[in-house]
């Protein structure tokens, strides 16, 4: 019976792939302990709301909620609208994820769109457990995001250099990965199906609106054409 | 701090539940083993690509169109990204330029 390769080996074929979410994630999570840290919440906070709801774009939008007064309920409504598509994201993992035993729970909280991202689009190496490689990629991410934000929190008004634009590194990402899409038939026509109800909804509703327009037309495009897509 | 210690916490617990909830629901509602309607077996490999589809065109919303230096650095940053894929399909090489490049437009030269 052939071993199974050891945690070193897994997470030493996950980390290469983690290097582009690195370089997004440290600076959009340094940059979000240090805005939590001008509103008065220090790293206490900054990293707790990390690790426990671990989001991005929702994390900067309930900066908001955090500088007003005490609203539970908007906090939930916020968090459940803005990661809305982990809905999506996560029934779309559902096969990937099967019978990754003890990792499971794990994968499915830390599933951010860097990790599905990864997750939808490597193969696992060969030999190796599917539920470690995922655990390993997920768990990487996850702390770059915790620790980034504990930076930051912690560093407070101190950075200087100017890092604008360096989060275009996660669009460069999503770009790359969809090119590579398009190499493969049915991934192709889902991707297009994607990015063209994307802009349409950014067109219809606006930036503020646009991801739950844009996964109720792909929705229904996918469920209506997925015998001819497959 | 305008809310105690004890409200914050809370806060973040509610933050965090909304969280957990969008991504536990499905492997819920659907756990390994037990059936599931066959148009979610039919769907869950179409979603992948329609969602990193959907991540290139949301990770640019802040697009503005009435002003060039809303748009133009995007444009040209991902044409460069496009292209050093295309030519290379190295995703760190990727991620460098296409960076790089609008890094370099957006500090120095539609600053």
């Amino acid at each position: 019976m052939e071993a199974k390769k050891g945690w070193s080996e897994t997470f030493r074929a996950a980390f290469p792939h983690t290097l582009p979410v690195m370089t997004g994630y440290l600076v959009l999570s340094l940059a979000y302990g240090v805005l939590m840290q001008s509103k008065g919440y220090g790293p206490l906070w900054s990293t707790l709301t990390s690790a426990l709801a671990y989001s991005g774009s929702m994390q900067y939008a309930a900066v908001i909620l955090f500088a007003g007064s005490f609203d539970p309920l908007a906090a939930l409504v916020l968090s459940i609208t803005i990661n809305a598509r982990y809905i999506f994201c996560s029934v779309g993992m559902l096969n990937r994820f099967s019978n990754t035993g003890l990792f499971k729970p794990f994968l499915f909280f830390a599933l951010s769109d860097e990790s599905f991202a990864l997750a939808s689009t490597l193969d696992v190496p060969e030999g190796m457990d599917k539920g470690r490689f995922y655990f390993a990629l997920f768990l990487l991410n996850y702390s770059y995001w915790v620790l980034g934000t504990l930076a930051g929190g912690l560093i407070g008004q101190m950075i200087k250099f100017n890092t604008a634009g360096l989060d275009f590194a996660l669009t460069a990402m999503y770009a790359a990965l969809f090119i590579d899409l398009l190499g493969d038939r049915s991934s192709r026509i889902s991707g297009v199906i994607g990015l063209v109800c994307t802009v349409l909804s950014l067109l219809i509703f606006g930036s503020g609106n646009v991801v739950i327009p844009a996964m109720v037309l792909i929705i229904i495009v996918l469920v209506a054409g997925r015998r001819k897509i497959a | 701090m305008t809310m105690t210690p004890v409200q914050t916490l809370i806060t973040v617990l509610a933050l965090a539940l909304g969280t957990a909830l969008t991504r536990a629901l499905p492997p819920l509602l659907f756990p390994d083993g037990k059936k599931h309607p066959k148009i979610i077996d039919e769907l869950t490999p179409l979603i992948p690509p329609a969602v990193i589809g959907l991540l290139v065109v949301y990770s640019l919303k802040s697009i503005d169109l009435s002003s060039a230096a809303r748009w133009l650095p995007e444009l040209i940053a991902i044409s460069v990204t496009a292209a050093v894929h295309l030519w290379r399909r190295n995703m760190i090489l990727t991620i460098a330029a296409g960076t790089l490049v609008y890094m370099l437009l957006i500090q120095f030269v539609f600053a």
